[in-house]
């Protein structure tokens, strides 16, 4: 038994419907309790989708449990065939149903329904959503996906994206345009918007392109098994993973290794210019699902300079390369989903940013350290109207937007440190750029600090905390920290003014 | 219309009229639900649901917006171990209720709620509140009711909740009157305030917002319940003695008034008194009602089952706003408390109780109302296909009772209405 307040992941069964969501002509016949229909919000709000997703839920009931589910089960599977006609079913159970083991997969299979049922088994105890749409994926995969010649030209499919993926749409749109621009076109893209159909034809591609590990490494691995196709292991994310991805598909595909047009990327000169001179050194915290964290690190250092003191993911199942490129960075990884433990180390580390999911923005808002949003789990604001996909040129053109938009800007910090104490230009107001903007008069500080700041056996004098108010709010909890760290270096006990100062000098950059 | 009228029902209404009751896939919440608006009303409990990873996404997304905010709300997520023996689960859980109350001191009241998992299993969440009460007493008292979707649905955990909590209620011979039910804290100023103004001894709510509230019950306790879905707790607070106030539900002019007017009665004020309290109030309602009834009236509306509510908002929206109902669907009807409501809705509607969705959005798609009352997984789909609606999910989580709140009520109808009217696309 463990606590949680809040997940990053949901159940495995979620992730199932992620992929039935996805699909087109696919139906999943869900053994359930009603409560569990709660997952189509997620999709018809989240996602604002105008369609409920293609999902029969059985609907137990207490009463239900003495007498029989299994018919229940049964009766639901010959509804949905007879109302939806869909080319294949997929069945499962949710957890409770789990726990009454009316075998949905055993029971289907009895009824010879004109079209495909394939069984899900997904351990709800055990796993969670990104296992249960990876699962789901291959199994439709390993069902569906039939032997086939080879398309004539060089082509490949996407796989990977999802219902409620963080920027999938977009991302697949993106990801097709440097495709072609390679002169390869996209046989199947799946399971976004696939058809059961089109999912037998997956083998007539050349290769196939893992958009997104999460759901489909699994899937990949036995195509490349099955059917000999290669895939690439490169995901796209930032300048220098797009450019090795293109590299990478050039290899596999046997293309010659000229130019490619780059004229629709901006990040290397936005982030070369002089006003990105301030970005230089940020120290990050980086959350999210392994692969974009992985993704994410590599940008923050290589593409916009700055120093990543944090990196870590939720997902278990990528903690290895995590752990690989932490240690790379000469920093620990943090694998955990738990929420508060997550909390706390950023409180501890203290960035000057993160990049994280929806939980570590609400993290940044509690402890006032700006957030950008790099992954999954999703909330209706990672569903924007306009264009915005994370891979390719495009991607990182966003990414560089969406990362620069939360701090203060160049000259604007250098204000801030000139004029602390404008009674409307003032640090406690935030990016001027921000709707938080909020006058000085509500924000009024006392004077005099009326007790000491007593932290691991340090204290502040009054002095030197009052100095320390004066510095900005978006470098003070450095400054506290180096100046707290470098006191107990120092073996003292309280700190002065001069130790402030005295600090800053020792960890001068 | 005269200020001493008394509510006057329609030749035939809806008290014996035959009841749909279709059974198939149900598209409602669990009762875990109610665990969103619970935690902000009693301020000083917790609710700890001993589930699955389920019930934590649930809370999770049913809250809509996260409230992030270390929330008073946390799931045990049960894992494969906690299965294989019931006893280490128990002490699984004890452990984690320790480490909760050391996290949190000021917690009073703990709740350990259970879930569908919980219940197949078995695991005896009352035994465990009890031996948790005894360990953690006097600081905090331990409760347990269920919130699982194979027993509750919705608003249903609300009642089991205070249904769980009136065991426990201390006995009182006081003359007073109980209202029952999480109302918004300014609704039950309002409420509360209005029957002290009639000179009501002792107005108690239930549930009080602290544990330092003490609300007594005895045989000299009168109660009126504030939302529908209550009747297990109506029958536990019968059991203790308290005489239950039968009533119409306080929403718009007219059920506010027939709602307050039956607590009159129950303490025989005086009809002059009744008025002076009541008549400013009443007038502002009607005004604020009038003002959005144009946009609803001879429009036609749709409800699909989700809260209970839905009887009682029928009743306004047919006889203060001018609608006309089509079908009225609720997940259960309890006769004892929306007979009333029922008896004040006019003849013609559908009355069904329970759901088989797909079935009841055939009859939607075929009836085309003007508006469509129903849940998050519905909505925009519905919208998608050229039909208004409302998220019924709104109606409890908005101020709706009452005089002051029966404009907003209106309002909430009429907005998905005005926005299409708006639109120009």
């Amino acid at each position: 038994m463990k606590l949680t307040v809040w997940t990053y992941e949901g159940p495995p069964h979620v992730g199932a419907m992620r992929v039935a969501t996805a699909m087109k002509g696919l139906h999943y016949v869900l053994h359930a309790p009603q409560g569990d229909t709660y997952a189509d919000l997620l999709f018809t709000m989240i996602e604002r989708r105008d369609h409920r997703p293609p999902v029969s839920y059985t609907t137990f009931q207490a009463r239900d449990l003495g007498s029989d589910t299994a018919t229940l089960f049964k009766a639901s599977c010959q509804d949905a065939y007879d109302r939806f006609k869909p080319e294949a079913i997929i069945v499962g159970a949710s957890c409770t149903a789990e726990l009454i083991q009316d075998d949905p997969g055993g029971l289907s299979s009895s009824m010879n329904l004109p079209v495909p049922v394939i069984p899900l088994e997904l351990p709800s105890y055990q796993r969670k959503e990104n296992f249960g749409a990876s699962e789901t994926f291959y199994e439709v995969c390993r069902a569906l996906a039939k032997p086939c010649d080879r398309t004539p030209e060089v082509t490949c499919n996407i796989l990977g994206p999802t219902a409620l993926g963080f920027r999938h749409r977009d991302d697949v749109v993106e990801l097709s345009s440097i495709l072609e621009s390679l002169g390869i076109s996209v046989n199947v893209v799946a399971p976004l918007d696939a058809t059961p159909e089109d999912i037998g034809n997956i083998p007539a591609a050349h290769f196939n392109v893992m958009l997104y590990p999460e759901t489909c490494e699994t899937a990949c691995r036995w195509l490349e098994r099955e059917f000999k196709q290669p895939f690439t292991k490169v995901v796209p994310i930032g300048v220098g993973a797009t450019r090795d991805f293109i590299a990478e598909v050039k290899q596999i595909a046997g293309l010659p290794d000229t130019p490619v047009d780059e004229s629709r990327l901006r990040l290397p000169w936005y982030s070369r210019s002089v006003d990105s001179t301030y970005l230089t050194g940020k120290r990050v915290f980086i959350f999210g699902d392994g692969t974009h964290a992985m993704a994410a690190a590599r940008i923050a250092k290589d593409e916009m300079g700055f120093e990543v003191v944090g990196l870590g993911c939720y997902n278990r199942e990528y903690a290895r390369p995590v752990r690989a490129l932490a240690k790379e960075l000469g920093i620990e990884a943090l694998i955990s989903d738990d929420y508060l433990e997550v909390e706390s180390t950023i409180e501890a580390l203290q960035p000057e940013m993160i990049l994280g999911t929806q939980m570590e923005r609400h993290i940044g808002k509690r402890l006032g350290i700006p957030c950008a949003v790099i992954s999954a789990p999703v909330h209706v604001q990672d569903f924007p109207a306009r264009f915005s996909p994370q891979v390719g040129w495009e991607g990182a053109n966003v990414i560089f937007d969406t990362w620069v938009h939360p701090l203060v800007m160049g000259l604007e910090e250098h204000l801030l440190h000139m004029f602390r104490e404008d009674f409307e230009f003032h640090d406690d107001a935030g990016a001027s750029h921000h709707g938080s903007h909020v006058p000085a008069a509500q924000h009024k500080r006392e004077e005099a600090p009326t007790e000491l700041l007593v932290k691991d056996g340090v204290t502040w004098l009054a002095d030197a905390e009052k100095e320390l108010r004066k510095i900005p709010f978006f470098v003070r909890g450095k400054a506290r920290r180096n100046t707290e760290k470098f006191a107990a270096d120092q073996g003292l006990d309280a700190i002065s003014i001069e130790t402030l100062y005295e600090a800053k000098a020792h960890y001068a950059r | 219309m005269n200020a001493f009228a008394p509510v006057a029902p329609p030749a035939t209404g809806c008290g014996s009229a035959p009841v749909l009751k279709q059974r198939g896939q149900r598209e409602v919440f669990c009762g875990l639900t109610s665990i969103v608006w619970l935690h902000r009303k009693i301020q000083d409990a917790f609710f700890l649901v001993v589930g699955s990873r389920t019930c934590a996404h649930l809370l999770q997304s049913a809250a809509g917006v996260m409230i992030f905010a270390e929330p008073r709300f946390g799931t045990a997520i049960l894992e494969e171990k906690d299965l294989a023996g019931l006893a280490d689960a128990n002490e699984e859980l004890d452990r984690e209720v320790e480490r909760l109350l050391a996290r949190r001191p000021d917690i009073r009241q703990l709740f350990l709620v259970g879930s569908c998992p919980s219940e197949v299993i078995k695991l005896d969440l009352s035994r465990a509140a009890e031996r948790l009460t005894q360990r953690f007493a006097p600081h905090t008292r331990v409760l347990n009711f269920t919130g699982s979707g194979i027993e509750t649905t919705f608003t249903q955990g609300e009642d089991e909740c205070l249904a769980a909590m009136v065991p426990v209620l201390p006995e009182t011979d006081a003359e007073q009157l109980l209202m029952v039910g999480a109302l918004p804290d300014v609704v039950e100023d309002q409420l509360t305030g209005m029957i002290e103004a009639m000179g009501v001894p002792v107005v108690r709510a239930l549930p009080s917002r602290s544990a330092d509230v003490e609300v007594g019950i005895g045989p000299n306790t009168k109660f009126i319940v504030a939302q529908p879905f209550l009747g297990a707790t109506t029958g536990m607070l019968s059991g203790r003695g308290a005489q239950h106030i039968a009533a119409p539900f306080p929403f718009g002019e007219e059920g506010t008034t027939a709602w307050l007017r039956a607590v009159a009665d129950a303490f025989n004020v005086s009809d002059e008194k009744f008025n002076e309290v009541t008549a400013a109030p009443r007038a502002r309602a009607r005004k604020a009602i009038a003002a959005h009834a144009e946009r609803l009236a001879a429009k036609s509306v749709f409800f699909f089952p989700d809260s209970q509510l839905e009887i009682p908002l029928a009743r306004f929206l047919t006889r203060e706003c001018g609608m006309t109902a089509i079908e009225v669907g609720a997940p259960y009807i309890h006769r004892d408390l929306v007979g009333p409501d029922l008896d004040l809705l006019a003849e013609g509607p559908t009355i069904s109780e329970g759901q088989d969705v797909d079935l009841q959005l055939d009859r939607c798609r075929a009836a085309r109302p003007d508006l469509t009352v129903c849940g998050l997984g519905l909505a925009n789909p519905l919208e998608a296909e050229g039909l208004a609606t409302k998220w019924a999910i709104e109606l409890v989580f908005t101020p709706v009772h009452g005089y002051e709140q029966a404009g907003d009520l209106a309002a909430l109808f009429a907005k998905p209405l005005k926005r299409r009217e708006g639109l120009a696309l």
